[in-house]
């Protein structure tokens, strides 16, 4: 039990203990076969690695916007970010280009993205809400402008491994997910980056005070969010064999924040955790996978995402805290009278 | 107080906050044309009860009564309707309004069904013309000086039909002119039957213009005296709650001056825009270097411009001899600098992080981010400093904020010592803290210096200025005053340069 | 030294309402130089008769804006209106039933999420994301499909006008028009436009004074929504038709009105004029964008650049006064 205790103090034992709650209630709904596992051809089939393989996007996405909320900033322009990743991607390779050019370039725009919307905040100190929104509004008119307006479609077997391949059974945007995890968790834990991003998110003016540049911490963090939106749009474009630079990640910017907010990282910046996002990811996923498989209409999932988050915010907000614990002593000094 | 009700009659007043007890049964009364002192140090629970009154916060238990009938203000506006009106330290205007707005938004005169703008112009520029104000009220607040907006904030307060005038701190921005103006209206009002209630730490003013005063010391009621019978040693005996004697014992017997040899930092003519003018200062190892003035006068100002928050706009600095450009913070620490500066909550704490994480900040900032220190060796240095400073915690992962400000306090002080710096610049460390604490920041400063460190130390009481200092930088209006070594350090001879040096030379 | 120091900041006030006007005429005037038949009174008119609904929903969220807060929701709304009201109208609902329901709609709904950002402290922005995703999935709940409007009120609506200087002027401008008035003198003559203004300023300040602070928070936000729905019908006119998808993004265009036409992002300075031009000035750009025969997502992309532009103008002036004032 103590130990136990010990454990929900991690900030990622809740999520991953509702991720399994899920797994587990759509084990029980669908009689088993969610967990059945099928090796076709050498490749591992089954519901968990769909769900594995649909939310790598997002799990991608929620790594980066860990660290942008951490800040107490937001990037509402990553979904435009992977259409414009998508469409420099796909219009190199259907121009008959490297397919290894066109990702690296695509990455690049993704960073280029994310160093003009770090520039906005940091130096020009923009709200980050209003600075990304521009370009979560332009960016999809430059991904438009980059394809010329059209749906770009590709055919290249290599550009379609990013999303469809298979390494060792497993999915490749896998593989990608566990790279990028790996690589940041390693630079989290090898550096005093962490200290000094939670630091910059809780306090930017004292943090300034103790020698830490916080523009820069700032600017690398929203650097760092549009490369992963980058590569995001990448699997994406991978995954329907083109760009469609109107649909490409469209709506994901609230999914990827409520990842984190389900993960409890504070929107108001401050304690992060990238494990927790990932398993918010994966609730998210889940979810969603699930309703498809219940055949209700995907629409409604938004009108539900859009309620959690405020619930989740309600629940960290202080005021509401204290408004409810208000009212409950209120009814017990009734009860008492 | 014979069988006619007081204006005001707090009596049981308690106010709790999450671990805090603020109030504990506190009463006070106010009398119709009365000027009451209320006193008390940082964290006696002034500012609460104020705020109870006020209807900025809610009281856990106790009744208010005015002029006989209980009241219970639940936000600012009620309290302003039954004709409690408040002024407060912090300007409380808003600077992208009008002058005559301010004075009068939220009581608009209106004119069929709209604001009247021509009359609220005309009357506001009346009201102000009887303080001695004559400005272009249409213009917005913000072209202002603060000393200006704090006479309109006074002026609208005074303006709305109050039977009580609460005024919090108002004369730290106000120059002696000016505070003169204020006690006169102080005393016109009181004249015309209002309750004022006075809150201030300068002890001058108390006796100046008070007529009653109330003491609070650690959220309770010490005593209500008649001003003019209570000599000032008891006062402050009572405010403290200690023997005054105990307290002003010197920490530099002999005022050392070692003001020899290379200087470790010298400033030759630093001008900074609009916050300093041509300062000169030498500071060498092992000096504690007292930056006396009063608010605004620059004081701050020197030690921000040393530490690289501040840009030096002429002049320049040296550090052992060699030109030192300042390029921020993280430049300065390296440099071999510390800073703990005045406002410990929004530029010092981290709150949501642990003391250990506090502590090693600076440290972590001076090696870089990629020279991360193991959690090892940071939890080895809280442990060290936890011990050394005595701050009380169960832990070092205690989080910041929930520690008293004065071991918040002893934790920054470890997060600048951890970097082992050669200037330790100390802005205010004492403010808001216990009394007992305050005495070991002002021991530990003269520790340090006595091993070598350089310290700047800004306070505006001028007692731990006196007890802790070897040498003295007066400053005022941005500007360089006096310098003072040693025997010279005298509260006579600071208050002279302060109030205006060799020009008005008291006759 | 104080005297002249309030000058300069005074024309600088006026100066971003100038630069509007310059802007806007500049536009204008390039465009006729630039094309045939560009220039006249038709093509004015037609900037109000296509954005209408645009100058209803800024000046809605000009008021939020001069609060210091954001609603990033009014798209969704406007579209969530535009959806239900075909809806409704399809099931034989008469408009009059039909408008007051989505107008109420909107006005709770703008209430419900300014209750929650000031009575429990939420962000802003985040209670009016996921209001924006809320309303957006309600419309893809009710159709996913484009609803045509056939109801004969709202036909008469989309159509009557009238020709002036050989121009025409749609009914439905005169309600922009209406909204503009009604909001310039709530703004400048009302106590509670007063506390707008004075909880931009310094919002702790305006709840020490006494304002009814938490009611004009609330309010911003429920005349924001209230706008967005107005917008909605306008909007339906317009196009008689209610589609989940419509108006994506317009929430930028909102802001970027009212920046453009002087609104500080921080709170406390603009006016709905400046919106109201604001609005103006992308509906020329717009219009040449149509002319010079371009791609429609660069009207998106020259509206977010000049945003940007103006922000960043806006940022410059704040630090340059900020110096001003340390310089004393």
């Amino acid at each position: 039990m103590n130990r136990l205790k010990k454990l929900s103090k991690y900030q990622v034992f809740w999520p991953i203990v509702i991720f399994l709650l899920i797994l587990l209630v759509n084990g029980i709904v669908s009689g088993g076969s969610f967990f059945e596992m099928r090796i076709v051809d050498g490749h591992l089939y089954s519901r968990i690695i769909d769900i594995l393989r649909n939310g790598s996007k997002l799990m991608l996405l929620a790594t980066g916007m860990t660290m942008v909320l951490a800040t107490g900033g937001t990037d509402i322009s990553v979904g435009s970010v992977m259409a414009i990743s998508g469409a420099v991607a796909c219009t190199i390779v259907a121009g008959g280009g490297n397919v290894a050019v066109a990702i690296l370039v695509a990455i690049l725009a993704g960073i280029v993205a994310g160093a003009w919307n770090g520039l906005l905040v940091s130096k020009i100190k923009i709200q980050p809400i209003v600075a990304t929104m521009i370009l979560m509004v332009a960016g999809r008119g430059i991904a438009q402008l980059i394809t010329n307006g059209k749906i770009v479609t590709v055919n290249s077997d290599a550009y379609y491994f990013i999303n469809g391949g298979y390494i060792l059974g497993l999915p490749f945007p896998l593989f990608i997910v566990a790279f990028v995890v790996l690589l940041v968790m390693l630079f989290i834990k090898k550096t005093a980056f962490g200290l000094f991003l939670e630091s910059t998110g809780v306090n930017p003016i004292s943090s300034h005070f103790a020698g830490i540049n916080v523009d820069r911490i700032k600017w690398m963090v929203y650097t760092f969010c549009g490369m992963m939106a980058a590569v995001a749009g990448l699997i994406e474009s991978a995954g329907i064999k083109g760009a469609d630079c109107n649909n490409a990640g469209l709506f994901i910017e609230m999914d990827a924040i409520l990842a984190v907010a389900i993960g409890g990282t504070s929107l108001n910046g401050g304690r992060f955790s990238i494990p927790a996002s990932l398993f918010g990811a994966l609730i998210i996923q889940s979810i969603t996978t699930s309703v498809y498989a219940m055949g209700v209409a995907p629409e409604i999932t938004q009108v539900v995402k859009s309620i959690i988050v405020v619930v989740i915010c309600l629940f960290q907000s202080k005021a509401f805290k204290e408004s409810i614990a208000k009212k409950l002593n209120f009814r017990k000094a009734v009860k008492q009278a | 107080m014979s069988g006619e009700t007081a204006l005001i009659q707090m009596s049981h007043i308690s106010k709790t906050f999450p671990g805090v007890v603020a109030l504990n049964d506190v009463q006070f009364t106010l009398q119709r044309g009365e000027i009451h002192a209320l006193l008390g140090e940082n964290g006696a629970g002034k500012s609460t009860l104020i705020k109870v009154l006020t209807g900025v916060e809610e009281r856990n238990g106790g009744t208010i009564l005015m002029d006989g009938e209980e009241i219970s203000p639940r936000t600012p506006q009620e309290a302003q309707n039954v004709g409690i009106s408040t002024v407060y330290q912090e300007v409380n205007l808003c600077p992208n309004l009008s002058v005559a707005e301010n004075v009068y938004i939220g009581r608009e005169p209106k004119k069929g069904g709209r604001i009247d703008w021509k009359t609220i112009n005309q009357k506001s520029k009346e009201l102000l013309a009887r303080f001695d104000l004559h400005i272009d009220v249409t213009k917005n607040l913000d072209n202002y000086s603060v000393a200006v907006q704090q006479m309109v904030a006074i002026a609208r307060a005074v303006d709305i039909d109050a039977k009580v005038l609460i005024l919090d701190e108002p004369t730290s921005s106000l120059s002696t002119v000016e505070v003169e103006k204020l006690f006169d209206i102080m005393r016109m009002l009181k004249k015309q039957g209002l309750g004022v209630v006075f809150v201030t730490h300068f002890l001058d003013q108390v006796y100046e213009v008070t007529d009653t005063i109330t003491v609070l010391r650690n959220g309770t009621y010490v005593g209500t005296y008649t001003t003019a019978d209570l000599p000032r040693v008891q006062l402050v005996a009572k405010m403290i709650g200690k023997e005054y004697g105990d307290l002003n014992q010197r920490f530099i017997s002999e005022k050392s001056v070692k003001a020899t040899g290379e200087a470790l930092l010298s400033l030759k003519d630093a001008t900074s825009a609009g916050s300093i003018e041509g300062i000169s200062l030498d500071i060498h190892k092992g000096d504690v270097l007292g930056l006396s003035g009063l608010l605004g006068s620059g004081r701050s100002e020197i030690v921000r411009l040393i530490f690289g928050v501040d840009h030096m706009s002429g002049g320049e600095m040296n550090l052992k001899g060699h030109k030192l450009h300042n390029k921020g913070t993280l430049a300065a620490i390296r440099s071999g600098f510390a800073f703990c500066p005045e406002n410990r909550k929004t530029e010092g704490i981290v709150g949501d992080l642990s003391i250990r994480e506090n502590i090693i900040l600076a440290l972590q900032a001076k090696r870089g981010m990629f020279k991360a220190i193991s959690r090892a060796d940071a939890q080895k240095i809280a442990d060290e400093y936890i011990e050394k400073l005595e701050i009380k915690t169960p832990s070092a992962d205690q989080l910041i904020r929930n520690l008293s400000g004065g071991n918040q306090q002893k934790v920054i002080l470890a997060r600048w010592l951890a970097t082992n710096p050669d200037l330790l610049m100390l802005d205010e460390p004492t403010r808001g803290i216990d009394i007992g604490t305050k005495a070991e920041i002002q021991k530990l400063v003269v520790q340090l210096a006595e091993q070598g460190m350089a310290v700047i130390f800004i306070s505006s009481e001028i007692d731990e200025m006196l007890r802790c200092c070897g040498r003295m930088i007066v400053l005022r209006d941005k500007k360089k005053v006096a310098e003072l070594n040693g025997q010279e350090i005298s509260e006579a001879a600071i208050m002279h340069y302060i109030a205006g040096g060799a020009e008005n030379e008291p006759a | 030294m104080n005297g002249q120091k309030a000058k300069k900041k005074f024309s600088i006030k006026n100066i971003s309402l100038l630069i509007t006007v310059v802007l806007f005429i500049v536009l204008f005037g390039a465009a006729s130089v630039a094309y045939d038949n560009f220039f006249s009174f038709s093509t004015l008119f037609n900037l109000l008769n296509d954005n209408g609904y645009l100058i209803i929903a800024s000046i809605g969220i000009t008021f939020v804006l001069l609060t210091g807060g954001i609603d990033i929701s009014i798209a969704s709304t406007i579209a969530f209106t535009c959806v239900f009201s075909a809806f409704l109208l399809r099931m034989g609902v008469p408009p009059f039933v039909v408008i007051p329901l989505v107008l109420l709609i909107g006005l709770a709904f703008g209430a419900l999420m300014g209750f929650m950002i000031h009575y429990y402290k939420l962000q802003p922005f985040i209670v009016t994301l996921a209001g924006q995703f809320f309303m957006r999935g309600m419309c893809a709940v009710i159709s996913t499909e484009s609803i045509p409007i056939t109801n004969e009120f709202y036909k008469t609506m989309a159509l009557s006008k009238i020709t002036f200087l050989g121009g025409r002027i749609y009914f439905y401008v005169f309600i922009a028009v209406a909204v503009l008035i009604v909001a310039l003198f709530v703004l400048k003559l009302t106590k509670f436009g007063r506390t707008v203004y004075a909880v931009g300023g310094n919002e702790q300040s305006a709840v020490l004074m006494g304002l009814p602070v938490a009611r004009t928070k609330v309010s911003v936000y429920a005349i924001s929504s209230f706008c967005a729905a107005l917008a909605g019908v306008v909007f339906s006119f317009y196009t008689l038709a209610g589609n989940s998808l419509q108006n994506v993004g317009l929430e930028l265009d909102a802001i970027s009105s009212a920046v453009i036409g002087g609104t500080l992002l921080t709170g406390g300075v603009g006016n709905v004029i400046g919106t109201t031009v604001g609005v103006l000035i992308q509906g020329v750009i717009q219009t040449i964008v149509t002319y010079q025969n371009l791609n429609t997502w660069w009207t998106k992309v020259t509206i977010a650049g000049l945003l940007c532009v103006f922000i960043i103008i806006q940022r410059l002036i704040a630090i340059r006064a900020e110096k001003l004032k340390a310089a004393g």
